[in-house]
């Protein structure tokens, strides 16, 4: 059993699991930080950006101004962004036969994997997951896609180029193998080879492993996934929250009694709590608006956003802010707030009942329909009419890279009355900002992951005792910016196994059985002996029936009545099938008895000599010799076959069999 | 192989109080609880007493399971939990959950308010009743116990409709409910994996129907509304609130627009918002055109129809209302009949069944002079139309079907015994077992039996865990043979001649000059006295015993002479 890690990306997770035959894809991660090196791509042409001076080497030479540009001491790409897919050399991914997705964030670098790699396999995923995930899609494609860009820079991924780059770009790894952005084709095609599932689901992959999809209570339709045959068991935490958000609670108990566990997904910022963030994005908000100032949420189109929405419909009234309107840009935010409402099957239990009133179960409809909250594909079309300042916008994309998001930083940026307020934990703010500095306008750093934190994690370590703990390297050390914070790694006995990128780890323990079904009229034939007490054994003798990876014993076929009809036999006829199989024999035998035995059946002139390991019992008036050891027995005789039957059998009532 | 039985308390071989009892190694589960539309006697409800003669309904019962909303399925629930007594798990999909108890007060309105019939279930019975309903969502393995295991399946049919796979161990049955295999306007077409249940127990209401029936029960009802509302007259199509109603609205509706039609559409009460909401939330139980189009088109957002006010009844021209009750008993569809009946333009559409007593069954039943309160009586001119819309799958559907599930046994439920028979014999020709393709393998060890725990390992492996040693019993025969040449060529002609007779063993012959087959080892030796004979050693252990013995003998013939 063997696990290849192709993602280094804690969060971001892309693991192969080799289990019994099967080769399992656990999570689609796609690392979108390479995007952080490029250029934002405006929605609007923007004189600033398009004036940022060429970036020279330090001795003057400018052949890679038209590339690279510069601002307020970074250096960007100026080209379409590009992405760091999975490892896709460390193992043949033609030889996948199931993918296993766990949440709509671990899914972006799909594509990729089907359409491009020989995949022939199976997709499994919940409706949400899939829902969403497609929604994410289709914007990432949007909003790379609408703003065509001739240039395509790949001087500067010249390894003896790239050496002389300053940082974050001299670091950056593996640009060679980063990508642009998927099609809208793609996509369309890597979803229709998902097939959706539901939570305890048990899924047969081959008849030799069983996948069982679980809560996770981390997002719509978010799942951990049990890999399991019968005496194995290995669970894959993936992105778990314990908080209650709308998702369904997250089932802990099912992930018990694993031999491995591979934990990922855990919260970005370990020493946040969600709900403090949730009310300074609240107050923060508040101030802003008050002051006449604009707010600017960056987020992702589904997830987090509904809280907030739901938060902001218990907080505007009573702080003051019915009048204030409320933008969702983004192409698919009307599907977002759709889908939202039809997945009451998957949301927590609060929310579940609404739909028996019936009633939708987020409260964001509600807003929608008086008209608090606008949604709008993009900053063009109605929006420009209905446009008033000053305003709350929540729109994308967090990487600030490209998405309509652009156009609001450039816009709001040059005053200090406006805040963006960073509700995504995925990227760095700070480095998010770097490409839009000089920056007037406030920002706010409200992080809000409601991803298992380590407090959370050991407790749930304790509580379903794996035998094993897999992770990424990262969860195996403190924070680089708080190494001090021995509290914020995972702890556990015996210590966890750590991956890497592009590393391939053995798995530590062995399949030993399978399951094999036993035919009752084969039970029925079995004679069980106590041999200690309360441990039986029976000798089983039975043909093995094996079919889509399922073991059925059956009796052994009865040995074949002679046929009258032929008269002639031929002589191989008679020669004995070596494979029926007989038993094993143990014990031992006592000379006495065993002599006495003999007399009782009519053997007389019995002479018994000992020697150095046991003794020899003579049968001179049968030319026989019986050797008799502690573990053996040795009947030398002449070929008389009637003989020697009759003294197999006295020495046989002496033995046990197995 | 453990026994299945299965008893149907009701809907063996008709259709009405689906209600079947399925005992699967050892547990007890109950299919659907419904009632007959058709009686108002005993016959109305299952016939419970099957169990409760022998103890009580909890005790006997591991589970009750629900197949969808419709009344001859979940009817008689409340009659079932809170009167006869049952306190155990109710299982249904969540749809089913939230219309199935809107379903029961109205029937339980028209046969308390309006028959006034004793001896009911009451509201608070059925809130009680609802109280121990457990929710499973689609492809969701439930734990009913330690051994017992349900999961539900999509059934098309009707919003929320599941078959159910019922599984103890390694036994499993499936049961379908109601189900469709082609995709209708609002739903999505039955699927199942290949579960391979030891038994399928599937409906065949329409066993013996090829064509799809529904679609032309469907131009059939759009004619007939069309041609009315062209020559100007109104058309009344009395239902419930749920269920065939939105079916219903959907078809006019899409119709409509295809048309460009003008003449208004009604729905009765302000019962249609709340409905349709329910069917706005449950989108991803409707067909894969209404998923994928939701967001820019809410099927269940209906355009032509709208509220009705009773005021509409009197205006002058053509026009379609959709009015409830649906039996013509009472309320607003009865008092919108009692306007219209004498013209002779106009239509009532009756798209259920109607139960005795009521105006609608009076109608249907070809009365036209019908006596109201007050001795008043009303000629009903108009014209009367029964249809039925309910979505069953065919023969080819039920087919295939058993050809996804791939089930040991098919048991025919839910339908008529003469229609039955036809498809049971259709089914046997087309699944035959096919033969197992792998070869079998003779497979020998020890079954090491601790607790409840079985363990299947090699017989030396047994010893071993044990604390055993294994003792070998070794067996040497001397053979005798004449042969006046040296042992060394002794022992070649006994390998060249079992070397061709023993085609299929392993003969050797070593450099020691012993000859072995498989692992019986044969040498020659000189006799101690006579120089003409040669004495064969064969040698082998007990494990060995048949081949041995086998040899000896085949020795003792002599050896063929050498060429």
């Amino acid at each position: 059993m063997k696990l290849y890690c192709l993602s280094g990306h804690p969060t971001l997770p892309c693991n192969v699991l080799k289990f019994k035959s099967t080769t399992v894809m656990l999570d689609c991660g796609l690392d979108m930080n390479s995007t952080l090196n490029f250029l934002p791509l405006p929605l609007v042409q923007s004189p600033r950006l398009s004036n940022l001076p060429g970036w020279s080497l330090k001795d003057g030479n400018a052949f890679l101004d038209k590339e690279l540009k510069e601002c307020s001491g970074h250096v960007f790409v100026d080209s379409v962004p590009e992405f760091c897919l999975p490892e896709t050399e460390l193992i043949d991914l033609s030889t996948v036969d199931v993918i296993l997705i766990s949440n709509y964030h671990c899914m972006m670098a799909l594509p990729y994997i089907t359409e491009h790699t020989g995949f022939t396999g199976t997709v499994y995923a919940t409706e949400p997951t899939v829902q969403i995930g497609r929604l994410l899609m289709e914007e990432l494609v949007n909003f790379i896609e609408r703003v065509p860009k001739s240039q395509s820079a790949s001087l500067w991924k010249n390894k003896d180029i790239q050496r002389l780059l300053p940082s974050p770009l001299k670091d950056a790894v593996e640009v060679s193998t980063w990508r642009r952005c998927y099609t809208m084709q793609e996509v369309n095609s890597a979803l229709s080879k998902i097939q959706l599932v539901g939570y305890s689901q048990k899924i047969e992959l081959f008849g030799a492993v069983q996948v069982t999809p679980l809560s996770s209570g981390y997002a719509l339709g978010s799942s951990n996934w049990i890999i399991q045959s019968h005496y194995e068991k290995v669970s894959y935490v993936s992105g778990s929250s314990l908080l209650t958000t709308h998702p369904q609670p997250m089932d802990q108990a099912s992930l018990k009694n694993s031999d491995v566990l591979i934990l990922t997904g855990l919260t970005q910022i370990p020493t946040a709590n969600p709900d403090g963030m949730v009310g300074e994005f609240c107050s923060n908000l508040a101030l802003t608006v008050r002051n006449g100032g604009n707010v600017l949420v960056p987020c992702y189109p589904s997830g987090v956003i509904y809280d907030l929405l739901e938060c902001l419909y218990q907080y505007i009234d009573s702080a003051g802010l019915s009048s204030i309107p409320f933008y969702f840009i983004s192409p698919v935010a009307n599907s977002s707030l759709e889908f939202s409402q039809i997945f009451a099957e998957w949301l927590c239990h609060n929310k579940q009942t609404k739909v028996y009133l019936p009633e939708p179960p987020f409260p964001h409809a509600e807003l929608i329909q008086t008209n608090k909250l606008k949604h709008y594909p993009s900053i063009h079309g109605d929006f420009s009419n209905d446009f008033r300042q000053p305003c709350v916008v929540f729109t994308g994309h967090p990487s600030l890279r490209f998405g309509d998001v652009v156009h609001f930083m450039e816009l709001w940026g040059k005053s200090s009355l406006n805040t963006v307020i960073f509700t995504e934990p995925d990227f760095s703010y700070l480095e998010t900002l770097a490409p839009y500095q000089p920056l007037a306008m406030k920002c706010i750093y409200c992080p809000i992951d409601t991803r298992l934190n380590f407090i959370q994690v050991s407790k749930l370590l304790k509580e379903v005792q794996p035998l094993h703990v897999v992770c990424p390297e990262q969860y195996t050390q403190p924070p680089p910016a708080q190494s001090h914070r021995m509290d914020l790694m995972i702890d556990c006995q015996p210590p966890a196994m750590s991956y890497r990128r592009a590393e391939v780890l053995a798995l530590p323990f062995k399949r030993q059985y399978e399951k094999i079904e036993i035919m009752p009229e084969l039970a029925d034939s079995l004679v069980p002996m106590e041999i200690k007490p309360g441990v039986s054994l029976a000798t089983v003798s039975a043909v093995l029936h094996t079919k889509d990876n399922k073991h059925v014993l059956q009796p052994p076929p009865r040995p074949a009545q002679p046929t009258g009809g032929k008269k002639r036999k031929r002589a191989s006829d008679d020669i004995p099938d070596c494979k029926v199989l007989k038993p094993l024999l143990s014990g031992s035998i006592p000379v006495d008895q065993f002599v006495q035995t003999l007399e009782k059946h009519g053997f007389s002139d019995i002479k018994v000599e000992d020697t150095a390991k046991g003794h020899i019992v003579l049968l001179q008036e049968a030319e026989t010799l019986i050797q008799i050891e502690e573990d053996s027995t040795h009947i030398i005789c002449d070929n008389d076959e009637m003989l020697r039957v009759r003294l197999r059998d006295l020495v046989l009532k002496f033995l046990q069999k197995f | 192989m453990p026994e299945i039985r299965v008893t149907p308390l009701g809907a063996g071989q008709d259709v009405g109080r689906s209600c079947i009892l399925v005992s699967i190694a050892g547990k007890n589960v109950m299919l659907d609880c419904g009632m007959h539309m058709g009686f108002s006697d005993d016959r109305r409800f299952p016939d419970f007493s099957y169990i409760t003669r022998s103890g009580r309904l909890t005790d006997f019962l591991d589970c009750v399971i629900i197949s969808h909303f419709h009344l001859d399925h979940c009817g008689a629930l409340p009659y079932f939990s809170e009167m006869v007594g049952y306190d155990g798990p109710i299982y249904m999909t969540q749809p089913t959950q939230a219309i199935c108890p809107i379903l029961l007060e109205d029937y339980r309105k028209i046969a308390v308010d309006k028959k006034g019939e004793a001896n009911f279930f009451t509201s608070q019975m059925i809130k009680d009743c609802m109280k121990k309903v457990v929710a499973v969502h689609l492809h969701q393995t439930v734990q009913v116990d330690d051994e017992l295991e349900i999961k539900a399946y999509y059934a098309g049919h009707v919003l929320g409709a599941a078959m159910f796979q019922i599984k103890v161990g390694s036994e499993s049955v499936v049961y379908t409910g109601d189900y469709n295999m082609t995709p209708d306007r609002h739903l999505g077409a039955a699927w199942i994996d290949k579960c391979r249940p030891n038994l399928l127990i599937t409906e065949s209401t329409y066993a013996t129907t090829i064509r799809d029936s529904k679609r032309c029960r469907e131009r059939d009802f759009l004619k007939k509304v069309h041609e009315t509302v062209e020559r100007g007259g109104k058309v009344l199509i009395p239902v419930f609130a749920l269920g065939r109603a939105q079916e219903l609205c959907i078809l006019l509706e899409t119709f409509w627009e295809r048309m460009d039609l003008k003449a208004p559409i009604y729905f009765s009460t302000g019962l249609t918002e709340k409905a349709n909401h329910y069917y706005k939330l449950f989108i991803p139980w409707t067909n894969q055109k209404i998923r994928k189009t939701f967001v820019q088109r809410n099927m269940f957002e209906f355009k032509h129809i709208k509220a009705f006010d009773r005021a509409f009844a009197d205006s002058p021209g053509p026009m379609v209302v959709f009015a409830t009750p649906g039996m013509l008993h009472a309320g607003q569809s009865l008092q919108i009949f009692r306007k219209w009946a004498g013209n002779e333009k106009n239509m009532v559409i009756m798209p259920g069944y109607c139960v005795q007593g009521t105006v609608g069954h009076k109608i249907l039943s070809g009365q036209r002079k019908l006596e109201m309160e007050g001795r008043q009586v009303l000629e009903v001119k108009m014209q009367v139309e029964y249809m039925s819309f309910s979505a069953h799958a065919d023969a080819k559907g039920i087919m295939q079907l058993v050809g996804q599930a791939e089930p040991e046994n098919v048991l025919l439920v839910h339908g008529e015994a003469k229609k039955m028979e036809f498809l049971k014999q259709k089914i046997e020709q087309e699944f035959r077992l096919l033969p197992d393709a792998k070869k079998p393998r003779l497979l020998h060890g020890t079954l090491i039996m601790k607790d409840s725990n079985f363990r299947l390992v090699s017989s030396e492996q047994a010893l071993k865990e044990l604390g055993l040693a294994e003792h070998q019993l070794r067996f040497t025969c001397r053979v005798h043979l004449h042969d006046t040449r040296k042992e060394q060529e002794t022992a070649v002609r006994v390998y060249s001649h079992l070397k061709s007779v023993l085609k299929d063993h392993c003969v050797q012959h070593l450099p020691d000059g012993s000859v072995t087959v498989e692992s019986i080892l044969i040498q020659a030796a000189a006799h101690s006295e006579d120089p003409g004979t040669k004495v064969l050693l064969v040698s082998w252990t007990y494990q060995d015993e048949e081949l041995g013995s086998y040899l000896t003998s085949l020795l003792k013939k002599g050896l063929p002479q050498a060429s």
